[in-house]
C-alpha cells in the first residue's frame, strides 16, 4: 500500500501549487527521477529535433528537459537532453542517438564533472517587493519588472538552485513560472569520455 | 550541362549503379518519369506501389545490391511505407524516391500531398526532402551510401515536383560527406583476444547465425571459423543458407518454430557466438529464460544491438566477416599446433547434440493414399525436385515457417523472407524482385492463400514484363498460423481466419493475369504439376496446392514461454513425438 500512496501524494503535488517545501521534498523522494544529461552536436537541419523526439518517443525513452540552440558554427546546434533512465538502459540512449545520421557526436556528461546552468523567468506576487527582491538577489537573479503588485523576476542558476529558488518563491505567489531546461559543459578539468559509434 | 532536377535525379541513380528500378508514376513524380524513358535503367512498372517495395527488397537479398523504387505523392507515399519498415526491420539496403508536392503547396493539404518524410522517419535509416534541385546529385550519393554501409537499411528521397521542374548544373560528387555518420568497420584486438578465449575454453558452444552474415558476405569465413573450431551452427529465419543444411554442423533454425536440437543447443550452451544476430523475440522466447547458463560473445555492426536484449560478455562492434577472419587469426595456434589441442574437451556435448538430432527430427505424417496432402511433403518436392541453387521466396505464416524447415538450403542468397515486420504479401513482389536480379535461376514462390491474396495483382506486373517467376499457394483455405494459434490457445473458437479453398480460383484467377494455372489435390500430382511449372519459362506460374487444413507447425514454443517448454507435435510432448512416423 505504501506504493499506491506515494503515487496519489505525487499525483496531488503535481497539481498543487501550494505545497510547503518541505512536503514538495518528502513526496518526490520515493519517485526520485534518475536524470542523466547528455550533449549532442547535431547537424542544424529541417526536422533533426523531430528525429530527436520522435526516437525518444518509439524507443520508450522519457525526456525531462531539452535545450537546444546553433554552436558558434551555425551549420551545427547543441542539444542539451536530461533524459529520467529510471526504465531506460543508459548504454542504449546514446547508441540510438547516434545512430541517427544528422547527429554529429554525442556525449554524456555526468554531474560531478559538468556545470549545469538553467534560467528561470517568473511572475510572481510581489505585495512586499523587497522581500522577493531579498530572495531573487540571493540566488544572483534580477526583478525585470514590476507593476501592482506583481513582478517578473529572472534567475540563472544550477537547476537543483532554481528548484530551492522556486519554493522559496511559491510563498509570494508563483503565477507563471517559464524554466528553459538545463544546459551544460563538461568542467575543464574533466576528462572527455567519448561514447559513440555510428552504424 | 544544365539538367531539371528530374534529369538530374535519374543521371544520379545511374550515376549510383542503379540498373533495375520498380515503380508506378503519378501526379508529383511525373517530370521524374519523362526521363525514364530516356534512361539505360530498366524500369519495371507495378501495379501497387507496395509491389514496388518488397520487389526491390527481393532484388536487394538476392544480389546485394540496393533496390530501387519510385512512386508519386500521397496514397503512393503511404502505400509503400510497409515495404519501407520491412526492409528498416531485416537491414535491407533501399533507395525509395517519393514525388511531393510543389514546395510551396507543402503544408496545405494539396491534392494528393502527406508529409511523407515526417510518416516515414521511423522506418527508415535516414529519409530527405529535397529543397533545392541542386542538392540532388549529393543527396542521391548520400543515400546509396547510407542505405548500404553499416547496418544495411531504407533511405529514403522525397522530392516536391517543383524541384524535379526547376534547372541545376549538373555535377557528381566524388565523395559523401556525412559528419554525423561513421559506419564501423573493424574490430577492437582486446575484444577479439577475450572472444577466442571463450571460445577455447567453452564446453557447449554454439554459433548463432543471423542475417548480418549475408549483408556482410561472410559465409565462408562462417565455415572456416565453424569448421576450425568444431562448433555447432544454428542459422536463424535471416540466416537460412548461410551454413549449409546439409553440413554435419549445421543444426538448422532456432526459435520459435525451431527444431529441438537447435534449439534445446541454444537454451543449454556455455557459449552462445552470435555473429549478426539481435536476440530477436521470435528465437529467445522469454529473454530471462533464455540460454541461462551461456555466456555470450555478440558480435554486430550495429553497437546499438549489444545490451538491447542481452547483455554479452564481449561486444565486438564491426563487420562480421572483419570479426570473424580476425576469430580465426587468434584462434590459430602460432606454433603450428592443432587448433583442437588448445580447445575444451566437448565430446560429451557433442553426442549429447546428436543425440537429439536422432531422437527429434522434424516430421510429419504423409498418409500413403496422398490424402490429405500435407504442406510439408509439398515442400520437400519443391525442394527435391528443382535446382538445387533455386531461390525460394516465402510470405509470412505457416508456410513460411515450413518453407524454412524442410528446404534444405546449402546456398547464400537462396531466401528471401519478410523476418522481423512479418509482413503477409510479401512473397509475390519479393520473387519477382529477385528473379530480376537473378534472371537465370529458379524463382519459387511458397506463398499461403491468405498472404497470396494480398498482392497477387503483381503477377500482372510479371507476365507484362516477362519476369516467369513460379508461386506455390500452399492453400490450406485459411489464415493457417491464426487459426493454430485459434486451435491451441482460443479453445478451437476459430474468429475470423476461414478464406475457402475454392474462392477465389485460384487457376482461374492466374489464367486471367497471363500466368499458367495449376491445381494439385493429392500427393500424387505434386511432382507432375512441379515439373510442368519448371519446364515453364515464358511466363508466371500459379501452382494451387489443396493442403490439409488442419496441420500445424511444429516445433512450437508458445510465445512469451521459455525456450525450455517446446512442444514437440500435437500430442504436445517429447515421448508422443517419438511415437510419431518419421518423415518421408
Amino acid at each position: 500500500m505504501s506504493g499506491a500512496q506515494s503515487d496519489s501524494a505525487v499525483v496531488s503535488g503535481a497539481q498543487g501549487t501550494s505545497l510547503s517545501p518541505e512536503e514538495t521534498a518528502v513526496v518526490s523522494l520515493p519517485q526520485e527521477p534518475d536524470l542523466h544529461i547528455f550533449a549532442a552536436i547535431v547537424e542544424n537541419k529541417f526536422g533533426v529535433l523531430a528525429r530527436i523526439a520522435g526516437l525518444f518517443s518509439r524507443r520508450g525513452f522519457n525526456i525531462f528537459s531539452l535545450a537546444v540552440a546553433p554552436t558558434d558554427d551555425p551549420a551545427y546546434s547543441r542539444i542539451t537532453i536530461v533524459v529520467d533512465v529510471r526504465n531506460t538502459d543508459v548504454d542504449q540512449i546514446a547508441k540510438q542517438l547516434d545512430k541517427l545520421v544528422n547527429v554529429v557526436n554525442i556525449s554524456e556528461l555526468h554531474p560531478s564533472d559538468s556545470l549545469e546552468r538553467e534560467l528561470m523567468l517568473a511572475r510572481v506576487g510581489a505585495a512586499d517587493l523587497g522581500a522577493v527582491t531579498d530572495v531573487i538577489s540571493e540566488y544572483g537573479g534580477e526583478v525585470l519588472d514590476h507593476a501592482d503588485g506583481e513582478a517578473i523576476v529572472s534567475v540563472s542558476a544550477h537547476p537543483d538552485r532554481l528548484d530551492r529558488c522556486e519554493r522559496q518563491l511559491r510563498p509570494f505567489g508563483l503565477h507563471v513560472l517559464q524554466r528553459t531546461g538545463r544546459i551544460a559543459l563538461r568542467a575543464l578539468d574533466a576528462d572527455e569520455p567519448a561514447v559513440g559509434m555510428t552504424a | 550541362m544544365e539538367l531539371t532536377g528530374a534529369q538530374a535525379l535519374m543521371r544520379s541513380l545511374e550515376m549510383s549503379g542503379v540498373e533495375v528500378m520498380f515503380g508506378l508514376p503519378g501526379g508529383a513524380i511525373l517530370p521524374v518519369y519523362d526521363p525514364v524513358l530516356d534512361s539505360p535503367i530498366r524500369h519495371v512498372l507495378v501495379r501497387h506501389e507496395q509491389g514496388a517495395g518488397h520487389m526491390a527488397q527481393g532484388y536487394a537479398h538476392v544480389t546485394g545490391k540496393p533496390g530501387v523504387a519510385m512512386v508519386t505523392s500521397g496514397p503512393a507515399a503511404t502505400n509503400i511505407v510497409t515495404p519501407l519498415c520491412d526492409a528498416f526491420m531485416d537491414s535491407i539496403p533501399l533507395v525509395v524516391v517519393t514525388g511531393q508536392v510543389a514546395m510551396s503547396a507543402i503544408g496545405s493539404d494539396a491534392f494528393q500531398e502527406c508529409d511523407t518524410t515526417g510518416i516515414t522517419m521511423a522506418v527508415t535509416k535516414h529519409n530527405y526532402l529535397v529543397t533545392d534541385p541542386a542538392d540532388i546529385p549529393r543527396i542521391v550519393a548520400e543515400a546509396f551510401h547510407i542505405a548500404t554501409t553499416g547496418r544495411p537499411g531504407p533511405v529514403l528521397i522525397d522530392l516536391p515536383k517543383d524541384v524535379s521542374n526547376a534547372m541545376m548544373t549538373w555535377y557528381w560528387p566524388d565523395s559523401v560527406e556525412l559528419p554525423g555518420y561513421r559506419p564501423r568497420h573493424e574490430v577492437d584486438p582486446a575484444a577479439i583476444a577475450e572472444a577466442a578465449q571463450l571460445i577455447r575454453a567453452a564446453e557447449r558452444p554454439v554459433i548463432y547465425a543471423g542475417g548480418g552474415l549475408l549483408k556482410a558476405r561472410a559465409a565462408e569465413a562462417l565455415r572456416e571459423l565453424a569448421e576450425m573450431c568444431d562448433i555447432h551452427v544454428v542459422t536463424t529465419l535471416m540466416a537460412r543458407g548461410v551454413f549449409p543444411d546439409s553440413h554435419r554442423l549445421c543444426l538448422g533454425m532456432p526459435g520459435m518454430h525451431g527444431n529441438y536440437t537447435a534449439v534445446t543447443a541454444m537454451q543449454q550452451a556455455d557459449l552462445l557466438i552470435n555473429l549478426g544476430a539481435r536476440f530477436d523475440d521470435r528465437v529467445t522466447g522469454n529473454p530471462a529464460h533464455f540460454a541461462p547458463n551461456a555466456k555470450v560473445i555478440h558480435v554486430d555492426i550495429d553497437p546499438a544491438e549489444h545490451g538491447k536484449v542481452r547483455v554479452p560478455e564481449v561486444a565486438i562492434a564491426g563487420d562480421a566477416k572483419v570479426a570473424i577472419e580476425a576469430l580465426i587469426e587468434a584462434l590459430r595456434p602460432g606454433d603450428g599446433s592443432a587448433v583442437a589441442d588448445a580447445l575444451a574437451d566437448r565430446s560429451a556435448w557433442k553426442s549429447t547434440v546428436s543425440g537429439w538430432q536422432e531422437q527429434f527430427p522434424l516430421q510429419y505424417d504423409q498418409p500413403s493414399g496422398g490424402y490429405p496432402l500435407k504442406p510439408q511433403f509439398v515442400v520437400e518436392q519443391l525442394r527435391d525436385h528443382t535446382p538445387d541453387d533455386t531461390i525460394v521466396v516465402a510470405g509470412v505464416g505457416q508456410h513460411q515457417m515450413w518453407a524454412s524447415q524442410f528446404w534444405q538450403f546449402d546456398y547464400p542468397y537462396t531466401w528471401v523472407n519478410s523476418g522481423g515486420l512479418g509482413t503477409m504479401g510479401f512473397a509475390v513482389p519479393a520473387a519477382i524482385g529477385a528473379k530480376v536480379g537473378q534472371p537465370d535461376r529458379t524463382v519459387w514462390a511458397i506463398d499461403g492463400d491468405g498472404c497470396f491474396q494480398m498482392t497477387a495483382q503483381e503477377l500482372i506486373s510479371a507476365s507484362a514484363e516477362n519476369i516467369p517467376v513460379k508461386v506455390g499457394i500452399l492453400n490450406n483455405a485459411y489464415l493457417g498460423m491464426v487459426r493454430q494459434w485459434q486451435e491451441l490457445f482460443y479453445a478451437e473458437r476459430y474468429s475470423e481466419v476461414y478464406l475457402s479453398a475454392d474462392h477465389p480460383d485460384y487457376v482461374g484467377w492466374a489464367e486471367a493475369m497471363g500466368c499458367v494455372g495449376i491445381r494439385v489435390e493429392s500427393a500424387e500430382e505434386v511432382v507432375p504439376a512441379i515439373t510442368k511449372a519448371n519446364a515453364i519459362n515464358d511466363r508466371p506460374v500459379v501452382v494451387d496446392f489443396r493442403v490439409d487444413t488442419e496441420e500445424k507447425v511444429y516445433p512450437m514454443v508458445p510465445a512469451g514461454g521459455s525456450n525450455d517448454d517446446i512442444i514437440l507435435g500435437p500430442e504436445g510432448d517429447a515421448d508422443a513425438a517419438l511415437k510419431g512416423s518419421a518423415p518421408s
